[in-house]
């Protein structure tokens, strides 16, 4: 029917904008039946921004998308799906209520006159799954099988009512080696069937695996179409963290000469961090490198007891502190920008000058109110010295653009003037301007004495101003840079070499 | 094979059945046709409007306002009756199209204005109470000679018990609640928003007709609900069937209906309806027992039954069938 040369999808030129930020700048993505294509990129870099706009979930603000040559404008999921475009995400979005049969043939079930047939559904569902290579009880609720079972049951779904492209979004991501593989023979009975299958992961390995070709997002942009047979880890890595910021940011990086601060000893937490070291000077500046799901964030909570963690020993000028939760840390002085600025961060319909103050009055308890006086005066000093731009301090700080917002929490946690400040990702989403002014501030910060932990997934930006890099992958700790070993390169290359587990796999 | 899905209704078929036991142990007599006759007869119209909520509690919502829209319904027909010609089997699908429409409007507002369930449906019960009293205040006598006819209609057992049209009513009712809910691309569908309405909504369920068509269902059933009334008192009162919304919802969940939705049987629920019937028949059998037993008893056992709910959850979730069922591909 279609010939080998015509893409089965093709997008051109696909733009979106929010406001204050362009999440999708001239994107083209190119599928081929009978192709498992990657769709690659840090958190932010527009992936689920661009394969909502595929489905239909969001409008386009410019661009085409071709289905088989045909173009497309589909504005509904279910229209999508109805044009051959099926979506399987990391959540499965199925009912645990309902029967596995009902939950493949939900809004197109087999009838007799007025009624479900309900004997041939279960039937036909039991031989459709079979061809997935699973053998279950189609008549049992979906939530009684495995996490696995669901998803491959998800996927029976989409293919069944869509049949031209597949995108799986982050399917693996809860899944254990086992249950990863059996979803991979299903992925591959897809591509024998001539589908053109896009998988968003970041597992590199997987890619590696499965993948014939990928396209790599960074930033709302396209930096490469590559074929994975050809290509090697560390060009994929180099794609997608970058190294454009090299040029415009060389922040003068101060030596470390202050005394211990703050020493963590094997702090760890099954599932979430391997046994973690560190030893922090003040006036130090700690970079966390590591590809998304490396334990970056999960480090970072760790330190600050957002998680409890199993064990571990934190020693604090000396003393050592317990911090079962924020407000221990909190008290000790600590300080953490989260990474989630939307969900963890900004308190959205509160004023700006609400939002800086919020921690402080944390701190002091809600028995001693932060005078008037001193929340005017803090709020005004903070976004002159961090140059938040902002019409007045009484607007709810959601209006404000990516960077701002930033800049306001930033505030936050400055204004309870903090010994140690752990920034989760302080520069994602913003525009490069905020992104330069950012960096500048962790040199003046770190030259005030104070140390910093920052864990980031740009390179250069580590670079650029980390006295210390610890590279985290898997989970663990599996390197110190220090001073001139500090480059790009190094950092990928201690993400990248993994010669252990390349030969286990 | 005994499914989790299914058990909390067979724990509610099980307590039917001991209860009735009990009592027919205590008092023999209570085993007779009369008492199952009578037992139908007066539980008619809680049985018909917990139909309804069957189907707005399995879709995860709720409706506070059946028990108002049976007293206006019953308010309505005595007056249509007192002051007009109109024959009652008009005034019955006049009241009908009137309560539906009240429903769906109350479910458009649920779905589109994206409001709770709660509060929209409270409105609804202070709308429809309210509408009863501009109607009448007074309780207004119904004298019709065809109210008198369906009155009549019985079928007498040997024992002199006597099964009314109106217990008929309910169980046609359920019968067909039955295959809707379990037959039925709708019936699925309001299974299907219990278990998830954002989810729905990807899988391409229609939720807005299918929340709509609920509480037109729900408000439909409170108006034959209200005839049945009509029928069994010979009167509207608006100050009738106050609080038989919450009797309704507690028939529901000892039926073994989730009340967070998606779980349960319409079937359930008639059980539940006939445990709370039976509850209220030993108290009369006992004479000495004030009738507040009553409520105590049903809240005991409402209390068993959200603890075993929970029970469940928790069962079901803790026991997670692996990926056994993969056959290795070829």
């Amino acid at each position: 029917m279609t010939d080998e040369r015509r893409p089965m999808l093709q997008a051109k030129g696909i733009s979106k904008f929010f406001p204050g930020t362009v999440a999708l700048d001239n994107v083209d993505l190119t599928l081929h039946g009978g192709e498992i294509h990657a769709l690659l990129g840090e958190n932010g870099a527009g992936k689920s921004t661009l394969i909502k706009c595929l489905t239909g979930v969001y409008r386009r603000d410019s661009g085409r998308v071709l289905l088989q040559g045909k173009e497309v404008d589909p504005t509904l999921t279910h229209h999508s799906q109805r044009l051959g475009i099926g979506t399987v995400y990391q959540e499965v979005n199925l009912l645990p209520n309902l029967t596995v049969a009902e939950n493949l043939y939900l809004g197109r079930q087999p009838m007799r006159g007025p009624f479900v047939d309900r004997r041939r559904m279960n039937t036909q569902a039991r031989d459709t799954l079979r061809d997935y290579g699973i053998q279950i009880d189609p008549a049992q609720p979906l939530s009684t099988y495995s996490v696995a079972v669901q998803q491959v049951v998800a996927i029976a779904r989409a293919v069944e009512m869509s049949g031209k492209v597949l995108i799986l979004d982050e399917p693996t991501a809860s899944l254990d080696h086992e249950e990863v593989q059996l979803l991979f023979s299903v992925i591959r009975r897809l591509k024998d069937r001539r589908l053109a299958v896009v998988f968003i992961t970041h597992f590199l390995d997987q890619v590696f695996d499965i993948c014939d070709s990928a396209t790599v997002l960074r930033n709302g942009q396209v930096v490469g179409r590559v074929d994975l047979a050809t290509t090697s880890r560390n060009d994929v890595i180099t794609l997608m963290l970058g190294r454009q910021l090299a040029a415009q940011v060389r922040a003068p990086k101060p030596k470390a000469g202050g005394n211990t601060l703050l020493q963590i000893e094997g702090l760890q937490k099954t599932g979430m961090l391997n046994r973690f070291d560190l030893s922090l000077n003040e006036g130090e500046v700690v970079g966390l490198a590591g590809l998304l799901g490396s334990g970056r964030t999960e480090t970072a909570n760790l330190i600050f007891g957002a998680v409890k963690a199993d064990q571990g020993k934190l020693t604090f000028r000396g003393k050592e502190i317990q911090l079962r939760n924020p407000r221990d840390a909190v008290a000790q002085g600590f300080a953490l920008c989260p990474e989630d600025r939307k969900t963890d961060g900004i308190v959205g319909e509160l004023s700006v000058r609400d939002n800086i103050i919020l921690a402080l009055q944390a701190r002091q308890g809600w028995m001693r109110k932060v005078r008037r006086k001193k929340i005017e005066a803090i709020a005004e000093h903070y976004v002159r010295t961090l140059d938040i731009r902002l019409a007045n301090l009484d607007m709810p700080i959601r209006l404000l653009s990516g960077g701002n917002q930033q800049k306001a929490l930033l505030a936050r946690w400055l204004a309870t003037d903090p010994n140690f400040l752990i920034l989760d990702e302080p520069t994602r989403g913003i525009d490069i301007g905020a992104h330069a002014e950012i960096i500048a501030l962790i040199g003046r910060l770190q030259q005030d004495g104070m140390a910093l932990l920052v864990a980031s997934s740009e390179m250069e930006e580590l670079v650029a101003y980390s006295n210390r890099v610890i590279v985290l992958r898997d989970r663990t700790q599996v390197k110190e840079l220090v001073g001139e070993e500090i480059t790009s390169d190094n950092i990928i290359r201690a993400i990248a070499a993994d010669p252990q587990v390349e030969a286990a796999v | 094979m005994i499914r989790s899905t299914h058990l909390p209704l067979i724990v509610t078929l099980a307590t039917f059945v001991l209860a009735y036991a009990l009592c027919a142990w205590q008092y023999p007599s209570m085993l007779s046709l009369r008492v199952v006759a009578n037992l139908l007869t007066d539980n008619a119209f809680l049985g018909i409007v917990a139909v309804g909520m069957t189907f707005v509690i399995l879709s995860g919502g709720i409706d506070l306002s059946v028990g108002s829209v049976i007293a206006f319904t019953g308010v309505f027909l005595a007056v249509v009756l007192r002051d007009t010609t109109l024959h009652p089997l008009m005034a019955f699908a006049l009241v009908l199209v009137i309560t539906s429409a009240f429903g769906a409007a109350m479910g458009s507002i649920i779905h589109y204005l994206e409001m709770p369930p709660f509060i929209v449906t409270l409105a609804g019960m202070f709308l429809a109470r309210g509408a009863a009293y501009v109607l009448s205040t007074d309780s207004v006598p119904i004298t019709h000679e065809f109210y008198d006819a369906l009155q009549q209609v019985y079928w007498k057992t040997a024992s002199g018990g006597r099964f009314r049209l109106i217990g008929g009513v309910m169980i046609v009712t359920f019968l067909v609640g039955i295959m809707v809910a379990h037959r039925t691309r709708f019936g699925q569908n309001v299974y299907a928003l219990g278990g998830g309405s954002a989810t729905s909504r990807l899988m391409g369920v229609p939720v807005a007709s299918t929340t709509i068509g609920i509480y037109a269902i729900s408000g439909g059933l409170a108006g034959l609900a209200g005839i049945v009334f009509s029928l069994y008192t010979s009167a509207g009162y608006s100050l009738a069937t106050v609080g038989v919304e919450l009797d309704a919802i507690a028939a529901v969940v000892i039926g073994g209906t989730l009340l967070t939705g998606g779980f349960g049987f319409v079937a359930g629920t008639f059980f539940g309806i006939l445990i709370m019937g039976l509850i209220q028949t030993y108290i009369v059998f006992d004479g000495t027992l004030s009738s507040w037993w009553t409520k105590i008893v049903i809240g005991g056992l409402l209390f068993a039954f959200i603890l075993l709910q929970k029970g469940l959850t928790w069962a079901s979730t803790a026991r997670r069938k692996v990926a056994t069922g993969f056959v290795t591909p070829s």
